[in-house]
């Protein structure tokens, strides 16, 4: 399997896109490594679904540079686009047909189509082949994009907000998809989504976009074992909480106070301790809570859990 | 092995940990039974392989379960090898938290330990009602 330079799948690098005069993306940087499971995180409008579509080369690059496979998905789409699988929120299908017309008519794009797995995801989700896909309900409409995206076994797989509106039955056919392209082939995903507790499963590297910009890319352990909410105890009164190395902020008065940290939180407890100053309690946070706390607001929406 | 994953902060390998230790304290993992294989649990719980990896990686290191080479994850013999007094620092942290939110709620030291005590015999119980089967 030939990765682009350096084992990465995809390198972007100083990419910015406006539409209408509004700035989409800036200048932003980007790079999956081969194998890896990638969460893309903002909110609505944050600019993950341009950054997708550059990768597919159905946008071309206005400033920067997009290299899949270490080829320009523009110039080169073909040869792109055979290696990787899509499923978007939109599930956009040439709904007319019928489940098996499709996948005849996608299976046709590609030499690696898999007949015999396309078929046993076909039963797994109970789909009926005969039926046309604009009479499927949406949930039986993202099961079938499903197996259009990944029954090519492509080499990257790319799913905007696959789960988007969909019941937790199905979510779990695409996180168990998603799971599976890993264990088999040690494929590589790049995956956007809302619902944080799913990216927090699934995704080992998370990326956080908001306005366009790349907040920050870290691996999942780390962001989670990083940041660290403290209730501490000063051994006197302040107006506001010492600036300490790793202190995200703080919120509280007097002497008590709640700080949020985010770099190793056993260098900090010791600062804490040169201090004086005295720990009560320690919450992990959830993914969830780190986004609001660098972004400054939720990532919104349907966050029903399994 | 039964295992549940919440989204509530704690990253999961660390949930797979404690709930393998929570397993084998109680009993409902006994030495030489075997963990199921890192892709298994992976599609099971649906999380990351990797995130199965490592957690197995740290209970190996810990001393909870050892591998054997093209065999398999089974938990250990000889239980932990650590020193005990690494193994109580290890526990002073966690203590430090447990009597810091108790203290703060207001709950005299005397109340926490029956409820260290109550929780110990609840595990008791489970583990033999599980020997009773």
């Amino acid at each position: 399997m030939c990765a682009g330079t350096n084992g990465n799948i995809v390198e972007v690098k100083g990419l910015s896109r406006e539409f209408d005069e509004k700035k989409a993306l800036k200048e932003v940087d980007f790079i999956l490594p081969q194998g890896v499971v990638m969460g893309l995180v903002g909110e609505n409008g944050a600019g993950k679904t341009t950054l997708i579509k550059h990768l597919l080369g159905l946008l071309r690059a206005q400033s920067g540079s997009v290299r899949v496979f270490g080829q320009d998905p523009v110039k080169d789409p073909v040869s792109v686009l055979s290696r990787i699988g899509y499923l978007s929120e939109d599930r956009e299908m040439l709904d007319w047909m019928t489940l098996d017309e499709l996948m005849a008519f996608t299976a046709a794009f590609y030499p690696d189509w898999d007949w015999k797995y396309a078929d046993h995801l076909v039963d797994t989700f109970r789909l009926d082949r005969k039926n046309r896909i604009c009479n499927n309900s949406r949930g039986q409409r993202a099961q079938a994009g499903l197996i259009l995206a990944v029954a090519h076994h492509p080499d990257l797989l790319l799913l905007d907000e696959p789960s988007s509106g969909l019941d937790p039955i199905v979510r779990r056919d695409i996180l168990s998809e998603i799971i599976h392209a890993v264990t088999d082939a040690g494929k590589t995903v790049l995956f956007s989504s809302h619902l944080l507790d799913e990216v927090e499963r699934v995704a080992d590297t998370v990326t956080l976009i908001s306005g366009g910009k790349m907040i920050l890319t870290s691996p999942m352990d780390d962001l989670l074992n990083n940041y660290r909410e403290f209730q501490v105890k000063l051994p006197q009164t302040v107006s506001s909480f010492p600036s300490l190395p790793g202190l995200l902020r703080a919120e509280g008065k007097d002497n008590e106070w709640t700080v949020l940290v985010d770099s190793n939180p056993d260098v900090f407890k010791n600062l804490l301790q040169t201090k004086n100053i005295q720990m009560l309690s320690e919450r992990h946070l959830s993914l969830n809570d780190i986004f609001i706390a660098k972004v400054g607001r939720p990532v919104q929406n349907d966050n029903e859990e399994f | 092995m039964k295992l549940r994953i919440t989204p509530d902060g704690l990253p999961i390998y660390q949930q797979i940990i404690n709930q393998v230790k929570y397993l084998a304290a109680s009993g409902r993992l006994v030495p030489g039974d075997e963990l199921p294989a890192i892709r298994v649990l992976a599609e099971q719980l649906l999380v990351n392989p990797n995130t199965v990896a490592k957690a197995y990686r740290e209970l190996e290191a810990q001393g909870v379960v050892e591998s054997r080479h093209g065999s398999g994850t089974y938990l250990s013999r000889e239980g932990s090898p650590l020193k005990k007094k690494e193994l109580l620092k290890a526990l002073q942290e966690r203590t430090d938290t447990l009597l810091a939110e108790g203290l703060q709620m207001g709950i005299e030291l005397e109340e926490i330990l029956e409820l260290v005590r109550q929780r110990y015999e609840n595990m008791q119980i489970s583990h033999n009602k599980k020997g009773d089967k």
